[in-house]
């Protein structure tokens, strides 16, 4: 592949904002049909480099070349009509119109008058469709369909408008396990049309699935570039924080059978959304729950967290049997969940840091109902050093956060109440590499602190990783619960997926 | 009248894909058969015959609907873009004080004043969506200023006092009749719909203003000039309140500076009713106009029936309230946030 002539080369890209150099000299070649990986750690400047590419920045040093031709993009169409693409992590579609209504928008075909052609961009869309192997109805609304389809909608439509490099970024955040399957068969009937692909992502393994090569970049530098068969995820790892990353897991000392239980379920169920489940969770434990998307993970925390009715079993929380649930009665007797979609659920983006991590903490830093300013200040101040949020001050507003930092606001703020139970969902999705270790870090130190810890994740070598035992839900319900040294990647499949299927 | 509007189909268009929902229908035809009943004893008791389902009521309530009808195609296109309009009422105003004095105070001729004062809505129109688009002011608040600035240049035109003006072909457009029957106002409503809908419903530029309002980010990335949308939209707007207001003051026989008070909550009672989405994205002429007429059929009914105006009122608000949560609830939860998946 490396014989052909490069399809796109950046040579000695620079560019810099007041006090940050965010790219320094960096070098980067793309060939036809090449799926290249990038990555590297928030801030690494691969955003910088892609938005360099779509025209959203001008270099202040550097030359970009197509097929060995210099090119300049002043702006985004000027980068589109040269045959880039961006897909966002976050769609660029209109909800409330239809597919082929999405893939010629902006350039929607007229049969005079301004009277829309909707007949033939229909046709054209199935025409589209079909070349990608999809099956997807051009006159299906959007928000009819499935996220992966939307996402393979905005494929479709980066190929519609003739892309030769299409830059995906983050383009599993959303997607299921299976889902991403049908992800990577489009990408190969990309790369079968010569379409070359950047491929933004902070799941190495998804790495190893899809992509050919691999080019890392470290503080706005280009730190190495591999075929994907010469590196591990650990050199990898390695590579983004520039030091050798042994084990991104903290050691777990184990949890004695003599630590109380702190919460049981017994055969909880609520209509409809999780049927009978039995667990318990010790101090100072980390119990992983795992499971398919749909599998009712979620469901189950929350409804321990009050959020839905309990419909038969029971909850016993120290000892007490749970009779009367809501969100507000767990949080007093001192469990806290922490949601998946950090930015939906657990953040108010717009107010500050302090504001963020004092909310349901007023009750212990206001006297007489009136905020006391030194309570809240000791409160941030002591959250932001224990987590080590990196943030110029309380002041920041959480949206200017990355996503690690937020989510140590988010622990911050349950943290300072002392919880006995702490329930985190996802807790690392979307986070880069060292941010996500420390993340395992507080996990970790939360359990040695006594706290019970239950874990949602997707990420199996993460719920192996950090999980005292592994509760496994399948169908909506708890099937089976597996001991830290029997935990593998294909004994919990082989529970999640139904029995004897291994995944 | 129900019938009048789109069918909805399960087509990709959001314009045409929306048509009107089941609820607003169904109170339509609720309501239609309590009146009928009502009708019914008052057959009994006098010897008018039907007075409800009369062709003569039909166009009557028609008539009394058109002024809010159009006012409310051009907030309609506001509200799918994730705006509103406030101004609308106070644009009213303006133009029915402006036009009497056009032709009171200077002798302008009919055929010259309407024309200047469709354009001074437009005008007002192009204003508000320029304040919105460049200065990316919320829409509400951008209207909001600009109705006060408008009803106050309604007052100042005038100082305070109506103009009246009894020339005949003035007074033809509000209370004239054509073909024998059908009110002038009914007919210019109809004509109005004609170009919103095709806009809407065929139109490139429709198509964007649906995208504008799903998702303005993807509508910008897609090379949408969405500045000139917004333009657009308010414009339209501004010149369908104009129109509604030449209605109004030949209607009232003279140029009120006071008229138009509470218009633009009308209209936005009728897009809604009509299954226009406040957040944006979803919404069609021709639900608006049902909507309209629905507000004006209940009105209509509540009349022949002796209903005190106040439990008008209240009844009133409680039906558009019930119309708007079984229709937010129970139709696809198209106005919820996000689905459910884990």
């Amino acid at each position: 592949m490396n014989d052909k002539e490069p399809l796109l080369e950046m040579r000695g890209i620079c560019k810099s904002f007041p006090g940050v150099k965010a790219l320094d000299g960096v070098d980067f070649s793309l060939y036809p049909g090449e799926v290249l990986a990038l990555v590297g750690e928030n801030g690494a400047g691969k955003s910088t480099l892609m938005k360099i590419l779509s025209g959203i920045y001008g270099p202040d040093a550097g030359v970009i070349l197509m097929d060995g031709r210099e090119i300049a993009f002043p702006d985004t169409n000027a980068a589109r009509a040269a045959g880039i693409s961006i897909i966002h992590q976050e769609l660029n579609l209109c909800e409330n119109l239809g597919v082929a209504a999405n893939m010629f928008l902006g350039r929607e075909r007229v049969l005079g008058f301004g009277y829309l052609d909707n007949r033939s961009a229909e046709r054209k869309t199935r025409e589209i469709l079909a070349a990608l192997g999809l099956n997807i109805d051009p006159g299906m609304v959007m928000n009819r369909l499935q996220p992966a389809q939307k996402q393979m909608v905005e494929i479709a439509k980066a190929v519609s408008q003739n892309a030769r490099v299409i830059v995906m970024d983050e383009p599993t955040s959303s997607l299921t396990a299976s889902e991403e399957k049908i992800l990577y068969g489009l990408i190969g009937t990309l790369k079968r049309h010569g379409v070359s692909i950047i491929y933004i992502s902070h799941k190495l393994q998804e790495i190893f699935c899809a992509c050919d090569r691999v080019t890392v970049l470290r503080d706005g530098r280009l730190v190495g570039e591999a075929p994907v068969g010469d590196v591990d995820e650990g050199r990898l790892i390695e590579m983004m924080v520039g030091r050798p990353f042994a084990n991104i897991y903290p050691p777990a000392p184990g949890v004695p059978e003599s630590a109380p239980v702190v919460f049981e379920a017994r055969g909880i169920a609520s209509d409809g959304v999780v049927e009978a489940s039995s667990f318990h969770v010790r101090r100072g434990e980390i119990l992983g729950f795992a499971g398919l998307v749909g599998s009712g993970r979620t469901e189950i925390a929350k409804l321990v967290f009050g959020a839905y009715p309990v419909t038969s079993g029971e909850m016993i929380l120290d000892g007490e049997r749970i009779d009367r649930n809501s969100c507000g009665l767990a949080i007093r007797r001192g469990i806290a969940f922490v949601p998946e979609d950090r930015k939906l659920e657990g953040l108010s983006l717009g107010h500050s840091l302090t504001d963020n991590i004092s909310a349901s903490n007023y009750g212990r830093i206001s006297r007489r109902g009136v905020l006391d300013r030194r309570s809240v200040r000791k409160l941030v101040g002591d959250g932001m050093a224990r987590f080590r949020i990196k943030a110029p001050g309380g002041h920041t507003q959480a949206k200017a956060l990355s996503g690690g930092n937020q989510q140590k606001v988010i622990l911050a703020r349950w943290l300072s109440r002392k919880p006995k139970l702490i329930i985190l969902d996802e807790p690392t999705r979307g986070i880069d590499v060292g941010a996500k270790a420390e993340i395992y870090a507080v996990m970790r130190e939360l359990a040695a602190n006594d706290v019970a810890v239950i874990m949602i994740s997707s990420d199996l070598p993460e719920v192996i990783g950090m999980s005292d035992r592994v509760a496994v839900m399948r169908g909506k319900r708890l099937v089976a619960i597996v001991e830290r040294g029997e935990a593998t990647q294909e004994t919990i499949m082989a529970h999640a997926a139904g029995g004897s299927k291994s995944a | 009248m129900p019938e009048a509007t789109p069918s909805a189909t399960e087509t990709s268009d959001a314009g045409r894909g929306f048509g009107v929902p089941p609820l607003p229908l169904l109170i339509v035809l609720i309501a239609g058969g309590l009146f009928l009943a009502c009708d019914l004893l008052k057959y009994e008791n006098y010897t008018g015959g039907w007075v409800f389902l009369s062709s003569g009521n039909a166009l009557n309530i028609l008539n009394q609907v058109s002024t809010n009808a159009i006012i409310a195609f051009g907030m309609t296109l506001a509200i799918v873009i994730a705006g509103i309009d406030l101004s609308v009422g106070s644009v009213v105003a303006l133009t029915g004080v402006a036009l009497c004095r056009l032709s009171v105070d200077y002798s302008v001729h009919l055929g010259a004043s309407i024309p200047v004062v469709l354009g001074l809505g437009l005008a007002i129109g192009l204003l508000n969506g320029f304040v919105v688009a460049w200065f990316k002011i919320p829409a509400f608040v951008a209207t909001l200023a600009s109705m006060i600035v408008f009803r106050g240049t309604a007052l100042l035109l005038v100082d305070g006092i109506p103009i009246f003006n009894s020339d005949e072909a003035f007074l033809f457009i509000g209370n004239g009749m054509i073909l024998g029957a059908v009110p002038v106002p009914v007919l210019v409503m109809v004509l109005a719909a004609l170009p919103f809908v095709y806009l809407t419903r065929c139109s490139i530029w429709g198509r964007r203003v649906y995208a504008l309002g799903g998702n303005e980010e993807a509508a910008v990335l897609a090379g949408v000039n969405v500045f000139r949308v917004k333009l657009m939209v308010f414009a339209l707007c501004g010149l369908a309140a104009a129109l509604s207001g030449v209605i109004l003051a030949s209607r009232l026989g003279s140029g009120q500076p006071n008229a138009g008070d509470g218009y633009e909550l009308d209209a936005i009672t009728a897009c809604v009713v009509g299954g226009t989405n406040m957040n944006g994205g979803y919404g069609a002429i021709g639900g608006t106009l049902a909507g309209a007429v629905l507000i004006g059929l209940i009105n209509n009914g509540m009349n022949l029936m002796d209903v005190s105006p106040y439990w008008q009122l209240i009844m009133k608000g409680c039906i558009i309230l019930a119309a708007v949560i079984i229709d937010c609830n129970y139709s696809g939860g198209r106005t919820r946030q996000g689905s459910g998946r884990e």
